[in-house]
């Protein structure tokens, strides 16, 4: 039973990805459409970031001197002026591992 | 002119910097299937077969705690629903692939990798054979992937709980559009879907990710009108 789910729920994951990929053409989407799909990062990602950051385990909200709130915003000022993903991740790593380990 | 190979490795440095949290949660997720009761088999075949971590997580929660099969199922539809978008947007710049290449990215099509590629894509839209940017993001995801997945499995908990690793997930994400943030309309998106998928965190089918993000693209939408009505 266990293996038949996990099959479907592949085969979902694979349409889920092909499926737009394979069907859309050129021509059938318009310029507006196109603006609207390039905030499609923008639009996804904070979904799963503020959850993960705001949130904890049990999914109550964290205080807002929490060590993840306050290494975020390390990460947000780092990564606005540096532009760099690798800066962005590390500094947000090191100031959180920072606060849990030596303050 | 960039060569084939040259542009498979920039897809392998630009995604490499997000393998920080792709291989611990790699080895989280092995470890978590192996303690809700799965065999080594069933919990790396996930890995192989769905290739896709937040899935993988929500497969192996219900499964185990008993939950039927179209529950399951539609929890992992929802879950992934995201990966549609994430095809419609790329869709512009593989159009001229023939039906075995499109097949054989769309395997390789999770979040990072759709994040940097898609982002080399608008940079170099005229550029031939760009494609070969998400095989090698692609390709390198799905490496870890499989490795970490077998080292949780069979090492077990290498990396120390205490590090608090799941705080590099959101940290990932953020980086992944920090570039947004000097963009006024990016950021009322950016906020919009934040706050509204934390409020409806606790919405039945794991749905806060997908309800969150179609209404930030409604917002979208709407800025969008604006500005072509200003022009």
């Amino acid at each position: 039973m266990n293996w038949i789910i996990i099959f479907i729920s592949g085969l979902i994951t694979y349409f889920l990805r092909f499926s737009m990929i394979s069907f859309i053409k050129k021509d059938m989407l318009s310029e507006k459409t196109k603006i609207v799909l390039s905030y499609v990062p923008s639009a996804v990602f904070p979904a799963i970031i503020f959850p993960a950051v705001l949130l904890d385990n049990s999914g109550s909200y964290v205080d807002y001197n929490d060590p993840k709130i306050i290494a975020i915003l390390v990460a947000i000022i780092v990564g606005y002026f540096s532009k760099k993903i690798i800066a962005t991740i590390l500094s947000g790593l090191i100031s959180y591992w920072i606060i849990i380990f030596l303050l | 002119m960039l060569s084939k190979t040259n542009i498979f490795l920039k897809g392998f440095f630009d995604v490499l910097p997000l393998l920080i949290p792709v291989a611990p949660f790699g080895i989280i997720l092995g470890v978590i299937g192996i303690e809700l009761g799965f065999s080594p088999l069933v919990v790396y075949a996930t890995s192989f077969i769905v290739f896709s971590g937040s899935a993988q997580i929500v497969l192996f929660e219900l499964i185990s705690a008993g939950a039927t099969p179209l529950v399951t199922l539609t929890s992992v539809a929802v879950t992934n629903s995201r990966h549609f978008l994430y095809g419609a947007v790329v869709s512009e710049y593989l159009e001229e692939l023939n039906i075995t290449w499109k097949a054989i990215l769309s395997y390789f099509l999770t979040d990072q990798s759709f994040a940097v590629s898609y982002r080399y894509f608008k940079q170099n839209i005229t550029v031939p054979n760009k494609h070969y940017h998400l095989l090698g993001s692609g390709l390198t995801l799905w490496t870890i992937w499989q490795i970490s997945t077998l080292m949780g499995i069979f090492l077990g908990t290498i990396v120390p709980e205490e590090l608090g690793l799941t705080f590099a997930i959101p940290l990932t994400f953020l980086s992944l559009i920090i570039h947004e943030f000097r963009k006024l309309d990016h950021i009322i998106v950016i906020f919009t879907s934040g706050i509204l998928a934390t409020l409806f965190y606790d919405i039945s089918f794991k749905a806060y990710i997908i309800l969150a993000t179609s209404i930030a693209l409604v917002v979208a939408t709407i800025i969008t009108n604006i500005k072509f009505n200003n022009k």
